[in-house]
């Protein structure tokens, strides 16, 4: 049905616009306070972690700071020759040990040449040969040096923290073996989260500390982005590629898991080493993620809230319009039907004469029969009798004929489509409007094309139009002795009625609102206005037209124009007739 | 008062009516003629003013009210009994304000129509009587005076 097509299509505009008027706002307030927390946010946690770190790097430098002047205020506050006493030497160490928590691991002095003079500690080392060792080397050029880590000739991991000192014209270093593990737990500590992990490395790529976890196999890509120091390009640097504190942080895709890191990155020991920090990108950000998972979950769950608001609000949108539609439809019956009555008492009326006349003719018949029964002797009026007898005959058939043309038409409304001819329905409804148009001295003249396609209409619809077209020409023309004339015409493939009068014809003004409902210009109580709306109405849902053109005093042209039916074939023979009556 | 003097005009446009109601009229003793239009019935009265007319209200060409409009004006001592369908009484009441004697409704019984006329020919008898007397009272009061 086209009705349950429009409501569908109604129902799906409303949901739509529904859900997008709610929609939109809730999805870009949702993405622009995303975005701006989501930057933000990332913002502090990288803020936090640059604080962390910075922290730490003020750590290891002051805590390789401390160990440096130790042994600096050790070699210019002891007598040089001291160093060179084993007992001293020792005494030495035990009291850097003890007030370092043997952070200390031994104490040596070396000459010039890498030649172990003196010392003190657990690997009676002996007179051990520096004199290829880089940290001596190194030493040897400068007053102050800490070295990398290495195995050194023990095999343990260790650095050398060595200081250069003139005696008697010659050169001497103080060295001292720093415990790793001491140094280690300094850069371990650092840790946030669940796999945030710190560690340092030298320029070689050599870690100086030992990691948590196995991490060589991106060592060599994180080596890429230490050398690169930030430059832009070498990797995905992040906002703060390297702020005033001397922190770069960027992103990096680990090669072996695939998972993506946050790494942060700054320097120690003038350079020489570089201390990182990394941590995967889900974990550092880890809040920031839990409450994007929050939001978009509300979303959703708004979104769907939306949804169903919108399926609900339109279903009863619809149905209440759907109600509406059924009323009104209801209404518009009632509206026909009252039309209806109305033309059928206007009938009724002319009927209901046609219907006396017989019945007084009958019963002044039988009135004259008895009348001649009354007679002695009745059998010489045999004749006479008989002639009575049978024109009541004549007149009951009469009323029978008219009875029968009346309960044709005033069945009850059926608004079944069939396949009607239109000249038949034209031909019956003349008949019946006969009396009523002999009496307002009217002529009514048809004209029927006997080529004409039959038409899809319901017949008392159909008969309904005919009668009030009918009975409106015939109460224009009252008492104008006038002539109504139905011509029906093949008009391409429509069909063509004409209701033409000779009355008084419609003022301009009116014509305008002749087809709408309660427009009547006859008294109070004499019309309901309802004609000829019912009639648009009827031949409207037939796909068909109805128009007028009338002139003042001079009469009325009502045109309906109907499509004919298609595989409709005129029965040969039928030729076309014109008939009149009076 | 001799009712059988009376002269009596049926007019209908229904022939078979008007046909039998004048052989029924004719066998209760009216001296009656018949008529089955308005134009009729005018050329009848010219010819023979009638005293009592028997009229249907409706009928196509010159309606019964116009008819009884031209009695009354041509001839003001006929009586006229108006003969209305069913439902119509507003035609009854304006062929009253017309100045018809009285009406029946259609089909009415013999005997009924018969009182009426009988009713009408008295009245138009007295007005008659009353108007032939004031005739000769004018004619008479000259010579009083």
């Amino acid at each position: 049905m086209s009705h349950e097509a429009s409501y569908k299509s109604l129902r799906r505009s409303m949901i739509l616009m529904l859900i997008l008027v709610s929609l939109a706002p809730l999805v870009m307030v949702s993405a622009v306070l995303g975005n701006r927390f989501h930057t933000s946010y990332k913002e502090k946690a990288l803020a936090h972690l640059d604080e962390v770190l910075l922290k730490h790097k003020q750590t290891i430098d002051s805590f390789l700071d401390a160990k440096v002047a130790e042994i600096r205020v050790l070699v210019d506050v002891t007598p040089f020759k001291a160093f060179f006493d084993p007992q001293t030497l020792e005494s030495l160490l035990l009291s850097l040990q003890d007030r370092h928590h043997g952070v200390f691991v031994d104490l040596g002095v070396v000459n010039a040449e890498g030649e172990q003079a003196a010392y003190a500690g657990p690997f009676l080392l002996g007179s051990a040969d520096y004199s290829q060792a880089h940290w001596f080397q190194a030493a040897m050029r400068r007053q102050v040096y800490i070295s990398d880590v290495f195995l050194g000739v023990r095999g343990l991991p260790h650095f050398i923290v060595a200081v250069r000192k003139k005696y008697e014209g010659r050169d001497w270093i103080v060295r001292s073996t720093i415990d790793f593990a001491a140094f280690n737990r300094l850069v371990e500590n650092v840790r946030i989260g669940d796999t945030g992990l710190a560690f340092i490395v030298n320029k070689d790529g050599e870690f100086q500390t030992k990691p948590r976890m196995d991490i060589s196999s991106e060592l060599p890509k994180l080596m890429a982005l230490i050398k690169s120091r930030g430059k832009p390009g070498a990797g995905r640097w992040l906002s703060r590629a390297k702020d005033a504190s001397g922190v770069w942080s960027c992103l990096f895709e680990s090669p072996s898991t695939g998972q993506e890191y946050v790494v942060l990155m700054t320097e120690l020991k003038g350079g020489e080493w570089t201390l990182v920090y990394q941590q995967t990108e889900r974990d550092a950000f880890q809040d920031l993620y839990r409450s994007r998972i929050a939001a978009i979950v509300i979303v959703l769950l708004g979104a769907a809230a939306i949804v169903a608001a919108a399926l609900y609000v339109s279903q009863r949108f619809v149905n209440h319009l759907r109600r509406l539609d059924r009323e009104k439809e209801v209404l518009n019956e009632q509206m026909l039907e009252t039309g209806r009555l109305a033309s059928v008492g206007e009938l009724a009326a002319g009927v209901a004469h046609e219907i006396n006349n017989p019945v007084a003719i009958m019963m002044e018949e039988a009135g004259w029969v008895e009348d001649l029964l009354e007679d002695e002797n009745p059998w010489e009026n045999e004749e006479e009798i008989r002639r009575a007898l049978s024109q009541i005959r004549t007149q009951g058939g009469r009323c029978r004929e008219i009875t029968h043309k009346l309960l044709s038409f005033a069945r009850k409304i059926d608004p079944t489509v069939v396949l009607l001819d239109l000249n038949q329905a034209v031909e019956e409804i003349s008949e019946l409007s006969e009396q009523r148009a002999r009496y307002a001295g009217v002529q009514i003249i048809t004209d029927l094309a006997s080529d004409l396609p039959e038409v899809r209409a319901s017949a008392s619809e159909l008969q309904q139009v005919l009668l009030n077209l009918i009975n409106n020409a015939i109460d224009a023309m009252d008492g104008r002795d006038g002539r109504l004339t139905l011509t029906t015409r093949k008009v391409g493939e429509d069909v063509q009625l004409e209701v033409a009068d000779t009355g008084r014809g419609i003022p301009a003004a009116n014509l305008q609102r002749i087809f709408d409902p309660f427009f009547t210009t006859k008294p109070v109580g004499k019309g309901t206005g309802l004609g000829l709306s019912i009639c648009y109405g009827v031949i409207k849902k037939m796909g068909g037209d109805i128009t007028v053109s009338s002139k003042v005093d001079a009469g009325t042209v009502f045109r309906i124009r109907v499509p004919g039916a298609e595989d409709t074939h005129v029965p040969a023979g039928k030729d076309a007739q014109s008939r009149t009556s009076a | 008062m001799n009712e059988h003097a009376m002269k009596l005009l049926v007019v209908d446009d229904e022939r078979h009516f008007l046909e039998t109601l004048v052989k029924r009229l004719g066998r209760r003793g009216f001296s009656v003629r018949g008529a089955d239009s308005g134009e009729r019935a005018l050329e009848e009265m010219s010819a023979s003013p009638a005293d009592v007319v028997v009229l249907d209200v409706k009928m196509p060409g010159i309606s019964g009210l116009e008819t009884l409009q031209r009695i009354k004006a041509d001839y003001p001592l006929t009586e006229v009994v108006m003969l209305t369908a069913h439902a119509d009484m507003e035609a009854a009441a304006e062929g009253m304000e017309f100045g018809a004697f009285d009406y029946l409704m259609k089909p009415m019984d013999i005997d009924e129509l018969v009182y009426k006329i009988e009713d009408a020919w008295r009245r138009r008898s007295l007005r008659g009587l009353k108007i032939q007397q004031m005739r000769s009272r004018a004619r008479t009061s000259p010579d009083e005076t």
